[in-house]
């Protein structure tokens, strides 16, 4: 056997904009295995509930990440809703199901680029983020916000969008798919990227299953997992396919992140056909009283809320379940074996949010 | 116009950020904003840095490599807090293991506000940055801390 050595990952990485600490035992080039330390982000305000009305905490929720904060504040929101027992406008689910999913689109554009990244190709990340800034400047249209978006409240949402502005986005959608089309076929069919990808951090389907990996990690190892299957907000009225791909590489979660682009832009466009005129929002009193599980796709899976309210303002805990968080666990199986150079990709395949996971 | 105000290099600290913030800074490298056209590049490598963008708060576990990453880049050094996190700890500032802004560790220079803050404003908190780390070099210059270096000449 030959000396094992450990080579520090992080905090600081070129690779990562964010804090987490890898310890690399090495035998060569080869990783033997992985240490992973956490806590680099950790702010603690799962306690803040007690501290902020419920109506109030709504933007604390939102700030737990700022790629997917509509999800977060909307699940949040649904938390208390279902508490409550409030009866949420069709038009306020509908907006909020457009709004997640340009989430999605914009958080897997910027998955795209920072992957791309990873393995050294400079020109594709630039190419994926200036497609990305169609997406934000939707958001910014119609929330006020680029990133954190602020819309959603409970009861409902803040903001309605017009007819006419949603007939006009849905012609700047065909916009947006031809240059995501353009991206994409990069990344699936580009051979040297293809080659950088293919066989590099495999997981099988049964230990991606059982190791507890969560959206298009798990899907890309062949475990059809999606949270909107469940049907919360309007997610029921349309028809959501849930994309798949078997090989359980690098290559395959890049797949599946690239196919759900366009399965975005599908639920929009089926959204802005069935949405119904009405109302966004419902006048809410009381306080919650009671505890719920809220469940919903993220855009790096399952994300789960748990919320408790003994009948006043203040909820008494709120515990935060990210997707990233259970995907450390196949990324650690994913590592073990692999060489150092593949380590950015991988890391990076599983799209880890560390300010999700430590919050 | 120095070497230094043609091409600054930045590095990039997330302290205890939402990303959104970050987020934003990569968005202001990319082409829509692309500051690269200023000679501005985005390294990983403290050593290589001349302005330490740091975004988020300060907690116990972030103290030390915030330190590091700023003991390392090379005097002169400019450092821009973006995102009212920074500067205050913002809307988590009294959650438990929030210290407050990343002032309580380091000196700063730039404040740069908003949540998150734009990609405008953080362009414009790094050219203000570029006028500071002017007057610093011209005053490592005066009190010969720079060696033989004369002001004006190329390094």
């Amino acid at each position: 056997m030959s000396k094992q050595i450990i080579v520090p990952f992080g905090p600081q990485h070129p690779v990562l904009p964010e804090p987490i600490h890898l310890d690399l035992v090495l035998e060569d080039e080869t990783v033997v295995d992985v240490i992973p330390s956490i806590g680099y982000i950790h702010r603690g305000f799962e306690k803040l509930v007690e501290k902020r009305e419920f109506t109030e905490y709504v933007y604390v929720a939102e700030r737990t990440c700022g790629i997917c904060s509509f999800v977060h504040g909307a699940t949040y929101c649904e938390g208390i809703e279902q508490i409550m027992k409030i009866d949420v406008p069709e038009r306020a689910q509908y907006l909020r199901v457009i709004w997640s999913e340009f989430s999605r689109l914009h958080s897997h554009l910027l998955w795209l680029g920072c992957f791309a990244d990873s393995f050294g190709f400079e020109n594709l990340f630039m190419g994926a983020w200036k497609t990305r800034e169609r997406v934000l400047d939707f958001m910014e249209e119609t929330t006020g916000g680029r990133v954190i978006q602020g819309t959603s409240k409970i009861g409902g949402v803040r903001r309605d969008i017009s007819s006419e502005r949603l007939d006009k986005m849905v012609k700047d959608l065909d916009i947006l798919d031809q240059e995501m089309k353009e991206l994409t076929t990069v990344f699936l069919h580009d051979d040297s990227v293809r080659h950088r990808l293919r066989n590099v951090g495999v997981i099988s389907r049964e230990d991606a299953y059982h190791l507890g990996a969560v959206g298009p990690t798990a899907r890309g190892s062949g475990v059809a997992i999606d949270m909107r299957k469940l049907g919360y907000g309007a997610y029921d009225r349309l028809n959501v396919p849930v994309i798949t791909d078997s090989c359980g590489d690098c290559l395959s979660r890049c797949t599946v992140r690239a196919k759900e682009l366009f399965t975005s832009t599908d639920l929009i466009r089926q959204a802005v056909s069935k949405i119904p005129d009405g109302p966004v929002e419902v006048k809410v009193t009381g306080a919650p009283d009671g505890e719920y599980f809220t469940r919903a796709e993220q855009p790096r899976g399952e994300l789960v809320h748990y919320l408790k309210g003994n009948g006043s303002k203040f909820l008494v805990r709120s515990r935060i379940r990210t997707p990233t968080l259970t995907n450390i666990p196949p990324l650690i199986k994913m590592l073990q074996g692999c060489e150092l150079a593949d380590v950015p990709v991988i890391v990076l395949s599983i799209d880890p949010c560390i300010s999700c996971t430590e919050r | 116009m120095t070497y230094l105000q043609k091409s600054p290099w930045i590095v990039h600290y997330n302290a205890s950020s939402c990303n959104g913030c970050d987020i934003e800074i990569l968005a202001a490298l990319t082409p829509v904003f692309d500051v690269e056209r200023f000679g501005i590049v985005n390294t990983g490598n403290p050593k290589h840095a001349d302005i330490l963008l740091c975004t988020g708060s300060v907690n116990e576990r972030n103290k030390v490599p915030l330190k590091n990453v700023y003991d390392m880049i090379p005097e002169p050094k400019v450092v821009v807090a973006i995102g009212i996190c920074a500067a205050s700890g913002g809307i988590f500032r009294e959650c438990y293991n929030v210290q407050g802004g990343i002032d309580k560790i380091i000196p700063v220079d730039v404040w740069v506000p908003g949540c998150a803050a734009r990609p405008e404003s953080i362009i414009d908190g790094v050219v203000t940055a570029l006028g500071i780390l002017e007057q610093k070099r011209a005053k490592m210059l005066e009190k010969g801390s720079a060696g033989s270096i004369k002001a004006g000449e190329a390094v």
